[in-house]
């Protein structure tokens, strides 16, 4: 490592500023701290300083997808062989998706990054982690036919538009990612809705007799409900849909990691499934058509209901920051991905327009909750200027 | 009946260099008094360099309130003026004489005195400084009369002195102290102790005070968390607040006539070979102590604690308020993919690192600080380490956004820096939070001045 790190302070003069590659400097410096944690000390206020930091923070996210991330590969190869009758073993089938899913991230960072690295250099500031994290979340709420090029435009969009034209990380009001998703959503409807879009190569070659592309989601907006899979496909994933969203078991490996670690928010996590869930029982009760019937716990484990609360809806900068507020966002993230899915056909996906809408909602919830402080503290003065 | 108060946020940081509790002495040649160390003063200067000084001298004075006089703790000769940028006044030198000499105050009882007198006496001594009020973290305005006065008998830091040994045996002078706080307010004066075995007999044993009990992690020591959750300032009030050891220096001024800032310090942390307490002078010289003390390599002298304290360097001085001084390892080196370690040896308040699984493990920490600037990211972390009823996020971008009407709103008549130092410790993003609260505390206090 050493003559790694004498190379870096070789060439680092070149890449300041007056250097040859100034220009570059950010670039560098996202790759020098990538490699070593910089030798810079305390200067005022506390002498140490906690060892977790925002590299950390967000690795720990990317460890945390991890497991769904595998699991969509395997299963990208899985949906693709059983609509081509084919038996494949564990390897090829996850093989066969690995490649699939692999330019889709590739895109999704290349993309992405090259812009985080041009506004870093414009704003003269360090390169912010926060894409590593958007970068692996855009491949995974895609569905696997989905063209490379829209992914280039969707992420180019999300993160110029949704994010460094508010300011860069941790001043944007939507999640990047769910930008991305939204922006295919409504810009190119063909290639994200319907059969064909979710099981690779369904787009040029016609499935086996009995085999149907389609998501639970669009099964159950049809009132198919016998074609819902079984609670135990729903949960382990063997089911057609967006790259990530299908493991509902990864998920929740996913979602223990943040929560040991206390990376994600537990609190946003949990008032999200029980708003989830609390809305499921509801529409039960009510029951107008046979969409409502589908019981509770079906209803969380179709589409991406798991996926969002747990990786998208626990963004720290765009979800509630109050501890308080995060209860309420996170009940109505849940209450309201329900509800669209359910009453409005029209997008079978509710946990991502769910969540886009809280996070508009989110800085006002939090308004509120510290105007109740504010108002405490007002009403203690009043008081005493009354004694 | 005792009121007990539970402080459940907050950090105990576990470090090594803990002092034992054994006590030398360290009496050197060289004093120093800081102008730095006092918040919001502009000191005019009343000495120049070469004339000689007692023990309760003058050597300057705040602009602002010229009655406030900061004196000489020894007898001797002013050594050095230390200036900085913009001739910023930074540390007067005084060379201590062998002989003792001090300027004579009057020694009668505080209750046959006049709180006038009390408090003239107070100024003029050198001990006013001691006396910090909340709102704005700074020495007491002698204008204004404190609703009442705090006295937090321990300190929670990492590896902070122990008060009930510091105190132990002088309950007279503690008590003479007690006696003239006492005629400076209408109000209580509250001795805010640990719960638990050991509180020291000086402390339970005081008369006309009230004993509150505290529990629970750092910072439950700070003034400024009891003084919240006992009776918070509220607009338009003051509270005072001191250390034990600035009382007992008031109790001396009393008993035996004379400014006698004799303290005792704990040398702590990893860079020390035999951390143990000492009995020296307030702004005593240490290079002398670290010439012994100190390991082989690279570290950090800190006057204070390693949330609070300020870097002086191997030949600085003791800072006025510190009872404390920490050495800790400079943390200059890179680490080759330091953010992907399982992190066996990283301290963190997050359980990102497997080092949480041990939570009897001690630290030697070092002034690295793991990780680049960035803006404010992640939620609710600040919140686990302040046991305060307010949102310190939105106070800080307040201050960023100099929102004076939103920082009042907020709570910041409430709050100092070392309140906030376990929020820029454990802040991923690596805020510098004490820095932008002063500023925030200098803004409010010149807007209401």
């Amino acid at each position: 490592m050493k003559s790694l790190r004498n190379y870096l302070d070789k060439i680092k003069p070149r890449f300041q500023k007056g250097g040859k590659f100034e220009k570059l400097q950010s670039t560098f410096e996202a790759f020098e701290t990538f490699l070593f944690v910089p030798n810079r000390v305390t200067t005022q206020g506390s002498h140490i300083r906690d060892a977790l930091d925002m590299k950390r923070t967000m690795s720990t996210v990317i460890v945390a997808l991890i497991p769904a991330l595998l699991f969509g590969m395997w299963n990208t190869g899985y949906q693709y062989y059983l609509s081509r009758g084919i038996e494949a073993g564990f390897w090829a089938t996850f093989w066969f998706g690995f490649l699939k899913v692999l330019p889709i991230i590739v895109v999704s960072y290349v993309v992405g990054l090259a812009i985080e690295f041009v506004f870093a250099q414009i704003r003269g500031h360090e390169v912010n982690e926060g894409f590593l994290v958007t970068g692996l979340l855009i491949p995974m709420i895609m569905p696997v036919n989905i063209p490379l090029w829209m992914v280039a435009v969707a992420t180019a969009f999300a993160v110029i538009i949704a994010k460094e034209a508010f300011g860069g990380t941790g001043m944007n009001v939507f999640n990047p990612a769910l930008v991305a998703r939204a922006f295919i959503f409504f810009a190119y409807p063909a290639q994200i809705t319907g059969e064909k879009a979710w099981v690779a190569g369904l787009n040029h070659h016609a499935a086996i007799e009995g085999f149907s592309g389609a998501t639970p989601l669009s099964q159950a907006a049809s009132f198919s409900l016998d074609k819902i899979p079984s609670l135990n496909d729903l949960f382990y994933g063997f089911i057609p849909g967006s790259i990530g969203e299908t493991s509902k078991l990864a998920i929740l490996i996913g979602a223990a990691i943040l929560i040991i670690t206390g990376i994600g928010s537990w609190k946003i996590m949990l008032s999200a499934l029980i708003g989830g869930l609390g809305i499921g029982f509801l529409f039960n009760m009510i029951g107008a058509n046979p969409y409502m019937e589908i019981s509770p716990l079906t209803q969380i484990m179709m589409g991406s209901f798991l996926f969002g609360i747990v990786f998208m809806a626990t963004d720290p900068v765009t979800a509630a920051q109050t501890d308080t507020g995060k209860y309420i966002y996170g009940f109505l993230v849940g209450a309201f991905a329900i509800t669209i899915r359910v009453l409005n056909p029209a997008y079978p996906e509710g946990t991502m327009l769910s969540i886009l809408l809280m996070n508009v909602f989110a800085p006002l919830i939090d308004h509120y909750v510290v105007e109740a402080n504010i108002r405490k503290r007002t009403k203690r003065t009043v008081q005493n200027v009354n004694a | 009946m005792a009121n007990i108060y539970k402080i459940k946020k907050g950090l105990d940081l576990k470090l090594i260099g803990e002092a034992e509790k054994v006590v030398g002495e360290y009496k050197p040649a060289a004093y120093a008094v800081k102008p730095v160390d006092f918040s919001g003063i502009l000191p005019r200067l009343a000495v120049k360099e070469g004339d000689q000084v007692k023990a309760g001298s003058i050597l300057f004075v705040d602009k602002h309130h010229e009655k406030i006089a900061f004196t000489s703790p020894v007898a001797g000769t002013i050594s050095e003026i230390m200036r900085g940028p913009k001739r910023m006044l930074l540390e007067i030198r005084i060379k201590k004489a062998q002989q003792d000499d001090f300027e004579v105050f009057e020694t009668k009882h505080p209750s046959k005195l006049s709180a006038e007198e009390i408090k003239d006496i107070l100024l003029r001594s050198g001990v006013w400084p001691g006396i910090r009020q909340r709102p704005y973290a700074v020495i007491a305005d002698p204008e204004k009369e404190p609703k009442a006065i705090h006295i937090s008998c321990f300190d929670s830091a990492p590896l902070a002195p122990d008060y009930d040994l510091i105190v132990h045996g002088h309950g007279e002078e503690f008590q003479t102290g007690l006696d003239a706080l006492s005629k400076l307010t209408k109000g209580k004066i509250h001795l805010n102790v640990r719960t638990g075995e050991g509180v020291s007999k000086v402390f339970l044993s005081s008369k006309g005070i009230q004993i509150n009990y505290f529990e629970g992690p750092h910072p439950s020591g700070n003034p400024g968390i009891q003084i919240h959750h006992i009776d918070p300032v509220n607009k338009g009030e003051v509270v005072w607040y001191l250390r034990p050891q600035d009382v007992l220096t008031i109790g001396r001024l009393f008993l035996e006539g004379r400014y006698n800032p004799q303290k005792m310090i704990a040398l702590t942390g990893g860079g020390i070979k035999n951390p143990k307490y000492y009995k020296t002078i307030s702004g005593a010289v240490l290079d002398e102590l670290l010439a012994s003390q100190l390991k082989e390599g690279n570290y950090r002298i800190i006057s204070g604690n390693v949330l609070t304290g300020s870097n002086i360097g191997r030949n600085g001085f003791l800072g006025y308020y510190d009872s404390q001084v920490t050495v800790i390892k400079e943390g200059d080196y890179y680490e080759f993919l330091g953010w992907m370690s399982p992190g066996l040896n990283k301290l963190s308040a997050s359980r990102a690192f497997i080092s949480r699984m041990f939570p009897n493990k001690k630290f030697d920490p070092d002034t690295n600080l793991h990780g680049g600037e960035r803006p404010f990211v992640l939620s609710g972390q600040y919140e686990k380490v302040l046991p305060m009823d307010i949102y310190p996020v939105y106070l800080l971008k307040a201050i960023l956004a100099q929102n004076i009407d939103k920082m009042e709103q907020l709570g910041i008549y409430e709050v100092a820096e070392e309140d906030f130092a376990l929020c820029e410790f454990v802040c991923a993003s690596k805020i510098e939070v004490q820095a932008i609260l002063r500023k925030g505390l200098d803004m409010m206090q010149k807007e209401m001045s």
